[in-house]
């Protein structure tokens, strides 16, 4: 049995479906530029640095730190209603690039600025994954 | 003529009654018709008539083929539509001055209609039309420029050292001006314990951290300072005005806006030959209360991470060192998104605030910190 995803999520286009998929593979792919050395989030047509198109999707170390977060209590989602209140963090990942996600597998009194993370995968709609991130050991 | 040498005036500025609007709550009221209202108190309140004017630039209203053809204003010379950000409303002010300093046009009306709230319209969520890339936060339950904002201060306070409440003096002040502007929606006023009482809305910010969402007209109409020496009322002189982008994929800006709104701050500081001390008053644009203190900051007014104490103990109300957002701001008077706040500036400047008038006014600053960080510095003509 499937259950229907509910929750906002991206149209799945050429340009990202190697980020969406990679967590099938337990890493979170960004592109890197094969002129300048660039990594960007989120998926973009041409390098934001130097403006080639000429990319690869490649791997990241998973290792983020937690630059800050918010308790959401107001429901702007029916998707969301029973989530309430839930974490969002925006982390930054070892490679630069800045991600809105969440932090799993910790009380959020725990929470800590700067804190070190390590993302993990969450399954979402039809073959996709979204990373979130757990306390790094 | 140059833009930057008090040459252009703002001679004309008219609302519309907010707090009526509130209660009304019209959804047969287009933001055409708001606009319109107030277009038509700025021109009373100028003295100049409809076909004085030769520049229109609007934001928030849907077209401006449509508003220039329900103020029947055919062949403006300089003409646009802004789009409905409150990021928009320093820089309409701004393009108006440096399009009539450039002599493309002598007089404009910059006209600004809101009907967000009888049109239930929220600032969060997903619909027909939102970009693929906030879908990436979206997936998250990540919305509203609020939560972004919150990130901010969830960290500014971590490193700073802010307590909680800290903001509190913002809403509180905010309250207090409000109670003593006629046109304001949120009249009542509340308490440190109120406050904190609040439910959250992204922890952590809390009700009163935040902007409400109302309707109403605001216009304004600038010109040059020798078209505005035959003109009704004494003229507001823009003695500075200068802006940077801060643009990138998060509202949330790892820097806090710092490096846009210091780049800013020493043009319009430069331009004009002041000082932050010596400002009568300064409007912020306070969307949420946590950008009144990183405007603060990085406007010099109060050291780096200190804007939180530096706010304390009445400074910043009415009979305070600096008073700041004198109508009670966008938590408390309304959110016409920068407009208003620019509108009472010109207020104060004339000494018509009233009750909320702030002694002696002569020199009083915009300041809107955000992904286009505006600012002016406004002297009295
Ligand atoms: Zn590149």
């Amino acid at each position: 049995m499937t259950t229907e995803y509910t929750k906002p999520f991206p149209p799945i286009t050429d340009l990202n479906r190697p980020y969406f998929e990679a967590g099938a593979e337990g890493v979170i792919k960004l592109q890197s530029c094969n002129s300048c050395g660039n990594i960007w989030f989120p998926a973009a047509e041409h390098c934001p640095r130097c403006l080639e198109q000429d990319y690869e999707w490649k791997p990241m170390s998973g290792r983020a730190t937690l630059w800050s977060w918010v308790v959401m209590h107001q429901v702007y989602f029916k998707s969301f209603k029973d989530d309430v209140p839930y974490v969002v963090a925006f982390v930054q990942l070892e490679e630069g690039p800045f991600m809105m996600s969440t932090v799993t597998g910790v009380d959020r009194e725990a929470l800590k600025r700067d804190m070190p993370l390590r993302a993990t995968f969450v399954p979402a709609k039809e073959g996709s994954w979204l990373p979130v991130f757990e306390p790094a050991a | 003529m140059a833009f930057l040498n008090e040459d252009i005036a703002i001679v004309g500025v008219g609302t519309t009654d907010f707090a009526a609007q509130y209660k009304e709550r019209d959804p047969s009221r287009t933001s055409y018709s708001l606009g319109i209202d107030a277009l038509k108190q700025a021109l009373d309140d100028s003295g100049l008539e409809l076909s004085d004017i030769d520049g229109l630039l609007c934001s928030r209203m849907p077209s401006y083929e449509r508003i220039g053809d329900l103020v029947n204003l055919r062949h403006v010379r300089v003409v646009n539509g802004y789009e409905g950000s409150g990021r928009m409303a320093g820089v309409v002010i701004q393009h108006a001055a440096a399009l009539i300093a450039a002599g493309l046009a002598t007089t404009v009306a910059c006209i600004y209609g809101n009907n967000g709230r009888s049109a239930a319209m929220t600032y969060g969520g997903a619909g027909a039309g939102t970009p693929d890339h906030l879908y990436y936060d979206l997936a998250y339950g990540m919305t509203s420029p609020g939560a972004y904002v919150g990130m901010m201060y969830q960290r500014y306070a971590s490193i700073y050292g802010a307590p909680d409440g800290a903001l509190a003096p913002l809403a509180i002040s905010n309250r207090k001006n409000a109670a003593l502007n006629p046109i304001a929606v949120m009249k009542e006023q509340i308490t440190e314990e109120e406050y904190l009482a609040a439910r959250y809305i992204a922890d952590p910010l809390r009700l009163y951290d935040y902007c409400m969402i109302n309707d109403g007209g605001a216009a304004i109409i600038v010109t040059t300072k020798e078209r505005a020496k035959n003109l009704k009322k004494r003229p507001v002189l823009i003695s500075a005005s200068a802006s940077s982008g801060d643009l990138t994929n998060f509202y949330t800006k790892p820097d806090f806006f710092d490096e846009a709104s210091r780049f800013v701050a020493d043009k319009v500081y430069a331009q004009s030959g002041l000082t932050p001390d010596q400002m009568d008053c300064v409007q912020i644009y306070d969307n949420f209360t946590p950008i009144m203190l990183f405007s603060l900051e990085s406007f010099g007014f109060a050291p780096r991470g200190e804007g939180w104490q530096w706010i304390r103990d009445g400074r910043i109300e009415l009979n305070g060192e600096m008073p700041i957002n004198t109508s009670g701001g966008h938590t408390a008077e309304g959110y016409m998104q920068g407009w208003a706040l620019q509108i009472e500036a010109v207020r104060q400047l004339r000494g018509e605030a009233g009750a909320r008038q702030v002694s002696d006014c002569e020199i009083a600053q915009y300041i809107c910190v955000s992904p286009i960080v505006t600012s002016h510095i406004l002297r009295r003509g």
